[in-house]
């Protein structure tokens, strides 16, 4: 038998919901775009929304063994962005 | 000396020419001649023993579940060749080294030298018959090095390409013979072969090892009819021509038909291929030997026919025509060695090998014409030269030999042989030598110094010694004739003599010695009548041969593979499907064992992203950075989903992978045009449109059915969960397999991985080497370019994170073995925290800055890699045995220390290295000519404008 949910499995469920939709708009955005500079900006988003939906996966299992994805996800996404945005402005990314 | 020492002497010796060519001519053909003279001496150490009839034996296990050791033996017949090999090797050498010019690469001629003289004494040597052909694969080698040895000669190339192209397929052939023949006698040792003779002559894959065998030697020794390629060989320098293809390596066919004689011998199917081979070589090779009128083509074809002499004498069967044989192997080797060396001698002195041009050279050259006279008087057979002996008892031989029925062929055929034989070695002395002096050579000929005429004189003295006193070679002989036979045959009593009274051998030879000079005498109306006659020319039909496989090749290959992505893809997919299909209707399939998991929201979302981004790959993949955006997308959604099936291993690599992938894309990118133009017709991409989906929905299909079911077989996986801490001393499963079970597999991927990444340097330095370079410098950008090149806000975001990923990357590294981490994303952290830098500040400031070559880092970490590896042969255990510990150093928690974290360091430092060398290649292509590079890290710095900083500077 399950034990009664606590207030932090609701609140987990909200931020799942929340990032979910969060997601789903970012996604919108990616498809209908317009411009390039709004795909690259939801790209970003998406990666945002990745870190949380990780943490809160780690938070929802109990385990700190996701951790680290996260960070690097945090550390080195921008990276990427950053690397398309240099292509939509120069064209070289690295000069 | 070790037989091994022996062997291995000329290819451990073939190391020094090329490094002592700095050194001069003098020493580096000096240390070629002290190895193969250490060689030679230490052959002739074992000549006590083997003159007592001993077999001298030395074996190393190398794969002996295949029957392959590293066996070598040496016994009469293996020292007679190697006795050849090497002593005519030294005079060759000697020889070379007068005869090359200077703007020959001597080193790399002594080089392939040496290694095809390793390659034949190992096929002389061998025990094992597949050592045997290992080497016999050398000698073609090496000796397509050397036929081409000058390059800039189109005849040389061709020439080598022929001589590999047809020793290459006899050799191809003899594996499947040697192969047959080990299965049958059920040993790979030539030992064990030559005492099954029953059984293999009475197996009935007796004829197919045979056929096969006798291919790989008639090619080896251009035999009829693969006679054509020996005198197209001739484009190579005379020293290759007198080594290669008068002492050796056309004797490898010969020398395995003497080594295999016991065994395959007196059969009627051996006699009537070997006998008929010969013969015909031998008549072939004389008639058109006589009719040439290169120095070099005239004596290539002497050696054809005296070849098929060879293997005619041998195709006998009978003991004398084995002895005979050797016998004339030796005498052939002498004579015809320094023959070659005379024509190499005048093409060098007159520039001009064209007989029709020479003549008259005895007044100019006395000691050349005397020494080649001897040497041609002996291959025509005259009395007091060794040529005379054996080809009487070859004539002798043909005498007792009866062929389809018909006693006078062979003896009528033999005298039509040596008749021919004779005429071209008049011919040689006659049109060269004799007749008056001339004074339209193209330079003025003399006697070269002793360099160029003592190897040969040496070899002449032998021929006169033995043709003046046989008795001196015949315990020699008889002794290699022994060993040949083996158990099969007794050696024959016959003495070697001169004078055998009026025997009809005697009669045969007088009417070839005079039909010879009657022959010479009409040379004229013979050589128009020659002339007239139409034959077909080898050259043209090989190649007329060569071009129509190719053709059917292209044929074949191109409807398959013409270079559109979207065909493979689409052949390899439909094919799969098929036998997937095939697969699934015909196999048995288990009902499902597991039950599906609940269907959460948050998967579903997941999902959605996915197949959403997925979907919009597909429409807007025609904008090549729209179509790099959504992957990214794909990227990310895959990286949570390893994360979701509880894989953060390969969640993290995958994360890192996607950022150093799409910078990489994003270089090329800006070289290729935006978008991908619309080529295929609509029929075509419906077509695509179907095969895609259907592997698509099959893919799915066949994931959804394993997921569902246990796997057939207990998986490994249990084994590496219950041995990863006891045996790799880590918790971390995917590690441990990554560094410890599988370490030598991850030691060929870094290996690979580094190659992979020189090769992309190698691509963009030669593209920037090139004529591309100018086009390169000169691009104008395809869009317009907007902000800063090196904004300050970038800049100092990549300074200030650094040190942070930096951190994190160590942090990762040092987990690694027990969570979820390791060398490889450490190694991938680790390189992003450079590009960063590199993006943000650009190529040349990031280049200033590089202490170490990436080359050297991917070096550094394959040689620490291999190093640990090695590390586990000094406590005797295997290479890559992991062994780890745990220490304890106040005021430190205990912690473990395994060999497996050098290993990972190996893997660490390969992928840093791999990584930025391949990205700095990249980037280096769009380095432009005008826009110069500034030192300067931040384009717009406002504190380069101050005045005190200006002052400080200046001051």
């Amino acid at each position: 038998m399950t034990p009664d949910p606590t207030l932090v499995d609701w609140t987990i469920r909200f931020a799942f919901g929340a990032v979910a939709v969060a997601k789903i708009l970012s996604l919108v955005r990616l498809i209908i775009g317009p411009t390039t500079s709004d795909r690259i900006l939801a790209l970003d988003t998406l990666t945002v929304n990745a870190i949380g939906l990780i943490v809160l996966l780690g938070i929802a299992q109990g385990t700190s063994i996701y951790f680290e994805a996260s960070m690097i996800i945090a550390m080195l996404g921008f990276v990427s962005t950053v690397a398309y945005a240099r292509f939509v402005l120069r064209g070289d990314i690295i000069e | 000396m070790s037989l091994f020492l022996v062997v291995a002497l000329p290819f451990l010796g073939a190391l020094l020419p090329g490094l002592m060519n700095q050194a001069g001519r003098a020493a580096c053909a000096g240390i070629t001649f002290v190895v193969s003279l250490a060689a030679f001496i230490g052959l002739l150490t074992n000549l006590p023993a083997v003159l007592a009839g001993e077999t001298i034996k030395a074996s190393i296990d190398w794969i002996p579940l295949l029957g392959l050791n590293f066996s070598l033996m040496l016994d009469g017949l293996g020292f007679f060749f190697a006795f050849l090999i090497l002593g005519i090797g030294l005079l060759i050498i000697a020889y070379a080294r007068h005869y090359l010019s200077r703007n020959d690469n001597m080193g790399a001629f002594f080089t392939y030298l040496l290694l095809f003289q390793g390659a034949m004494v190992g096929i002389v040597m061998s025990d094992n018959i597949l050592l045997l052909l290992v080497f016999w694969e050398l000698t073609s080698l090496s000796s397509f090095l050397l036929i081409g040895f000058w390059k800039h000669l189109p005849e040389g190339r061709q020439g080598a390409r022929m001589a590999l192209t047809v020793t290459g397929m006899g050799g191809l052939a003899m594996i499947g013979g040697m192969l047959i023949l080990g299965e049958i006698a059920g040993s790979y040792n030539l030992s064990d072969i030559l005492q099954s003779r029953e059984a293999i002559q009475a197996s009935p894959l007796y004829l197919p090892a045979l056929l096969l065998i006798l291919l790989g030697c008639f090619t080896k020794s251009a035999q009829f009819p693969f006679h054509f390629w020996l005198p197209h060989a001739m484009a190579a320098p005379t020293p290759v021509s007198a080594y290669l293809h008068s002492a050796t390596m056309v004797k490898a066919g010969i020398f395995l038909m003497a080594r295999l004689w016991p065994v395959l011998s007196g059969t009627p199917e051996w006699f009537a291929i070997v006998t008929t081979a010969g013969l015909i070589t031998m008549v072939l090779g004389a008639v058109i030997a006589l009719f040439k009128h290169d120095l070099k083509a005239l004596l290539a074809f002497s050696t054809v026919s005296h070849l098929g002499l060879i293997t005619m004498l041998l195709g006998t069967g009978t003991a004398f025509g084995a002895m005979a044989a050797v016998f004339h192997i030796l005498n052939h080797a002498t004579f015809k060695a320094a023959l070659f060396m005379s024509a190499g001698i005048i093409d060098h002195e007159a520039h001009t090998r064209d007989i029709r041009r020479l003549g008259g050279l005895r007044h100019l050259m006395p000691i050349t014409f005397i020494f080649a006279t001897l040497a041609a008087l002996s291959m025509a057979g005259i009395p007091f030269l060794n040529g005379f002996l054996s080809k009487e008892m070859m004539l002798e031989e043909a005498n007792h030999t009866v062929l389809f029925g018909s006693p006078w062929l062979v003896p009528a055929l033999a005298v039509f042989g040596s008749l021919f034989s004779a005429a071209y070695s008049f011919r040689y002395v006659g049109h060269v030598f004799l007749g008056p002096k001339r004074d339209d050579y193209p330079t003025t000929p003399h006697d070269p110094g002793p360099g160029l005429w003592l190897p040969p004189v040496i070899l002449v003295v032998l021929v006169v010694a033995i043709g003046v006193a046989p008795f001196l070679a015949e315990p020699f002989v008889k002794m290699v004739t022994a060993s040949l036979l083996g158990e099969a045959a007794e050696v024959p009593k016959a003495y070697f003599k001169i004078w055998h009274g009026l025997v009809p051998a005697l009669y045969m030879s007088i009417a070839a010695v005079v039909g010879g000079l009657i022959l010479l005498a009409v040379y004229r109306p013979a050589l128009r009548l020659w002339d007239a006659a139409p034959r077909p020319e080898a050259k043209v039909i090989f190649e007329a041969l060569i071009e129509n496989v190719v053709k059917l090749a292209q044929g074949l290959i191109l409807r398959s593979h013409n270079g559109a992505f979207s065909r493979y893809a689409a052949l390899a997919m439909s094919f799969i499907i098929l036998a997937g299909y095939y697969a699934w209707t015909t196999g048995t399939v288990g009902d499902a064992t597991r039950t599906l998991q609940p269907v959460t929201a948050i998967a579903v979302a997941g999902w959605a992203t996915l197949v959403a981004a997925t979907i919009g790959l597909v429409f807007l993949h025609r904008n090549r950075l729209l179509a790099l955006v959504f992957m990214g997308v794909i990227g990310l959604m895959v990286s949570v989903g390893f994360i979701f099936l509880s894989a953060p291993d390969l969640a993290m690599t995958q994360i890192t992978v996607e950022v150093v992938t799409i910078v990489l894309l994003l270089l090329a990118l800006n070289f290729l045009p935006k978008s991908s133009p619309i080529e295929s017709s609509a029929l075509r991409r419906s077509r695509d449109t179907v095969v895609a989906v259907a592997g698509g929905l099959a893919a799915m299909g066949l994931t959804y059915h394993f997921l569902m079911r246990d796997a057939v077989d207990q998986s490994i996986s249990a084994f590496h969960l219950a041995n990863s801490y006891k045996g790799g001393g880590g918790t971390n499963v995917v590690n441990v397999i990554l560094v410890d079970f599988r370490g030598f597999d991850t030691y060929g991927e870094i290996i690979v991985l580094g190659i992979a990444a020189l090769l992309i340097f190698a691509l963009t330095e030669a593209l920037l080497g090139g004529p591309v370079r100018a086009r390169l410098l000169n691009r104008e950008p395809d869009m317009p370019q907007a902000g800063d090149a090196h904004p300050g806000m970038m800049v100092v975001l990549t300074r200030v994170m650094m040190p942070v990923v930096l951190m994190v990357g160590f942090y990762v590294f040092l987990r690694g073995h027990n969570e979820p981490g390791g060398g490889f994303i450490a190694g991938l952290i680790v390189s992003i925290a450079v590009v960063m830098q590199y993006m943000a500040s650009g190529f040349n400031w990031a280049a200033a800055r590089l202490r170490y070559p990436y080359h050297g880092i991917i070096g550094a970490g394959v040689l620490i890699a291999g190093l640990t590896g090695i590390g586990s042969w000094f406590v005797g255990k295997p290479f890559l045995t992991s062994d780890f510990t745990y220490v304890r150093i106040p005021p430190f928690e205990k912690f473990e220390l395994a060999t497996a974290a050098l290993f990972d360091l190996g893997v660490f430092l390969a992928v840093v290295g791999a990584v930025m060398l391949s990205l700095e290649s990249y980037s280096r292509l769009a380095r432009r000519s005008e826009r110069p590079d500034t030192e300067h890290p931040i384009d717009i710095d406002p504190s380069r404008d101050d005045p005190e900083n200006i002052m400080k500077a200046g001051g």
